[in-house]
């Protein structure tokens, strides 16, 4: 066993057996057991009062000072730079400077916005100018991807946790046998260890972990979009831009057609500022066009719960929650939605949350910054002709 | 058609909490059930073997008492179930994960394996890719609809995040589906007979031909190093007075949080 109990020190407590994640200690005889259900996750070892819990993971020594330099994959859609890569170039460059390291930018397919990847903070840019690279192909994504890390050896990678990262930069910590941390909202240094701390919710939200990744380099991981701030902007700075030959791979996969129906387009939850979203009690599929007309004021788009997807209201391309899309932007407003769990873990780690429900005793209002109790019928169109008119400061 | 759909065991995540006090998970009572998605994994499989003939077998890793989620599975119609089980696998990252269940894919043969999008415990997605990078074969991620399948291709529609994209995949291939692929039956009376009677092999890691260094803890690069409670949300206000100050407050509120 990696980890044990040293039954002389254990006190039978019981403080393990609550934080362990998978139910996998007992008390026995009033000493703590370790069953099989173990993952030898290791939430047990720092929470032992006794210290009576032995953390026997070995520590291969690494040869981590072979790699050097902070990188970011810069996603582009139609030749535009995503905005999360100029969230990886603010966090990027944070980490860059504490590491004093360069800051590397990766850029796949054609884009007029090479240079703003420097202007955002980048030292470098890796560049692969050809029309092959327009859509994804995770296989040549991760082969190209997996060369020029052979070759550079940076020490940190990051990528945005979106639909592009999150589906090949996988294949590219299995061929290399790295650590790989998704969906990551903080990110800090390990002052000791020089380790990236990578910090991410698990269970749906409901709990925060710190994962590391001690003897492997690259360090990647996948990060959220919309949670880390831009870097400073500087229209003069200036560096390098390398271009890159492109692979000549027999491709298994062809894109045919990237269809952009027009709801599509304003569905870009993750990227959204501001969403109104609407539930059950919106009541009717017509009661979305004051979702929308209220959103479009607001410079933001349209979400929904479930149960109005269930209705057949809204596509579920719209659907917050468990089985639908996590969001986070600044301001998130819940017009008829009650706040079930399943809808909570998508949208609580919204900055601002505005709940609107004529039930007080709403869930929702638990998690609700700003709360309005009563009827969305009657708050929503004041709310649009207020804005429309102005209020006063 | 040769189909492998794998599937996890997850705890309902929307019961886990955290006790802000002590910084220690609650989980009295939480259930053990099917990750979501993958219900939808094996609803694909299913709907293809109807399609064009086959095989359906689901396999998943984890302790012997995951092997509920493959009798589950098995009411649902599948052919087939196996359990990959060993306490050398134990402490598995995603990584060491997506190389067992590769090397249990090697061994019984496929030429499509469906993955979920994500399990809910974890939420990361990476399982399904990594599994296709080790068995060198192309995936494609978060697949809302399969338009056409042949013997050697299939088109399938891929879910972006600002569109959806028609895709030629050719087979052997590996995808991982979005709920809005398609509705999970429930289980059949004779399904349900079969579940009860089903004899599930269980594989160990000499079974499957795995290398010690690759897999449970020694094969996993990440570690978690602790677990807290997330950062409580800040203030909580109600806003009162008739609809018209509510909404006036809201918006001063708001312009001063330089939301608007
Ligand atoms: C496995 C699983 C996964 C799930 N995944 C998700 C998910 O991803 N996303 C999700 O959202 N849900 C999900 N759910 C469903 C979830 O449990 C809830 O059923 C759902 O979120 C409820 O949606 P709702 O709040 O719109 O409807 P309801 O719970 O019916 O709430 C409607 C609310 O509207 C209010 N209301 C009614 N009329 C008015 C009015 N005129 N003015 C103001 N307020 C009004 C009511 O007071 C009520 O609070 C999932 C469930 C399961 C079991
Ligand atoms: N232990 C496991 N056994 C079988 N399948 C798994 C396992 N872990 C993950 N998967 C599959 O991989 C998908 C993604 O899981 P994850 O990468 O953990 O989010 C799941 O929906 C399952 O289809």
């Amino acid at each position: 066993m990696l980890i044990r109990i040293d039954i002389e020190k254990c006190t039978g407590c019981g403080t393990c057996v609550s934080v362990c994640p998978f139910a996998a200690i007992i008390i026995k005889e009033d000493k703590a057991f370790i069953t099989e259900a173990c993952t030898l996750c290791g939430a047990c070892v720092e929470s032992c009062p006794e210290n009576a819990i032995i953390d026997e993971r070995g520590k291969e020594g690494t040869k981590a000072e072979e790699f050097k330099g902070v990188w970011i994959f810069a996603e582009q859609s139609r030749g535009k730079i995503a905005s999360v890569a100029y969230e990886l170039l603010g966090i990027g460059r944070k980490l860059a400077d504490e590491l004093k390291s360069e800051l590397c930018a990766v850029l796949f397919g054609p884009s007029d916005e090479v240079e703003e990847l420097i202007k955002w903070g980048a030292d470098k840019v890796y560049y692969v100018n050809s029309q092959d690279y327009t859509y994804l192909d995770d296989e040549l994504y991760s082969k190209t991807l997996i060369n020029l890390i052979e070759q550079y050896k940076p020490e940190i990678l990051l990528a945005g946790a979106t639909a592009i990262g999150r589906s090949f930069i996988p294949r590219v910590a299995a061929r290399l046998k790295v650590g790989l941390t998704a969906d990551c909202t903080g990110l800090e240094i390990d002052r000791e260890t020089g380790n990236l701390l990578q910090i991410r919710p698990a269970f749906g939200g409901n709990i925060m972990a710190t994962i590391v990744s001690p003897t492997s380099r690259p360090q990647i991981a996948t990060v959220r979009p919309r949670v880390m701030k831009r870097g400073e902007y500087k229209s003069d700075r200036t560096g390098e831009i390398i271009n890159i030959s492109p692979l000549k791979l027999k491709g298994r996969i062809k894109v045919l057609e990237r269809v952009e129906d027009t709801s599509f387009c304003k569905v870009n939850l993750q990227d959204a500022k501001v969403i109104v979203s609407g539930g059950r009690g919106l009541g009717s599929p017509e009661a979305f066009s004051i979702l929308w007309e209220l959103a479009s004021l607001l410079g933001g788009t349209v979400g929904a719960s479930r149960a109005a997807v269930d209705e057949g209201w809204i596509p579920y391309a719209h659907q917050v929650g468990q089985t639908g899309k996590t969001v986070c932007p600044k301001l998130y407003i819940a017009c008829g939605i009650s706040g079930a769990v399943q809808h909570l873990v998508g949208m609580q780690s919204s900055d601002i949350i505005v709940a609107i429900n004529k039930d007080p005793n709403a869930p929702i209002f638990n998690v609700a910054t700003y709360g309005i109790v009563g009827d969305l019928k009657i708050i929503l169109p004041l709310m649009i002709k207020k804005l429309q008119e102005g209020v006063s400061e | 058609m040769n189909i492998i759909v794998c599937v996890k065991q997850v705890p309902d995540v929307t019961e886990v909490r955290i006790d802000p006090k002590t910084n220690t998970l609650i989980r009295e009572g939480v259930p053990s059930i099917m990750n979501p998605y993958d219900l939808h994994a094996v609803e694909a499989g299913l709907q293809l073997k109807d399609k064009v003939g086959g095989k359906v077998t689901v396999i998943t890793m984890g302790p012997p008492q995951a092997e509920e989620v493959l009798r589950e599975a098995i009411s649902m119609g599948v052919d087939d179930a196996i359990l990959l089980t060993d306490k050398r696998f134990a402490g598995a990252d995603t990584w060491a994960t997506a190389y067992t269940l590769s090397k249990a894919a090697k061994k019984l043969g496929f030429d499509l394996i469906i993955c979920g999008k994500q399990a809910i415990d974890g939420d990361t997605a990476q399982v399904g890719p990594e599994m296709a990078e080790f068995l060198d074969i192309p995936h494609v991620s978060y697949v809302r609809s399969i338009d056409s399948v042949s013997d050697s291709e299939m088109v399938i529609e891929r879910l972006m995040d600002d569109c959806y994209e028609k895709i030629a995949l050719t087979l052997p291939a590996l995808i991982t589906v979005v709920k809005e692929l398609n509705t999970p039956r429930p289980p059949s009376i004779r399904g349900k007979m079969a579940a009860k009677k089903a004899n599930i092999p269980r594989w160990n890691a000499d079974d499957i031909e795995a290398e010690e260094e690759n897999i449970g803890l020694k094969g996993s690069p990440t570690m978690v190093k602790n677990i807290f409670a997330p950062p409580p949300r800040g203030e909580r206000r109600i806003l009162d007075g008739t609809p018209e100050e509510q909404v006036e407050t809201l918006i001063r509120e708001l312009r001063r949080l330089r939301c608007l």
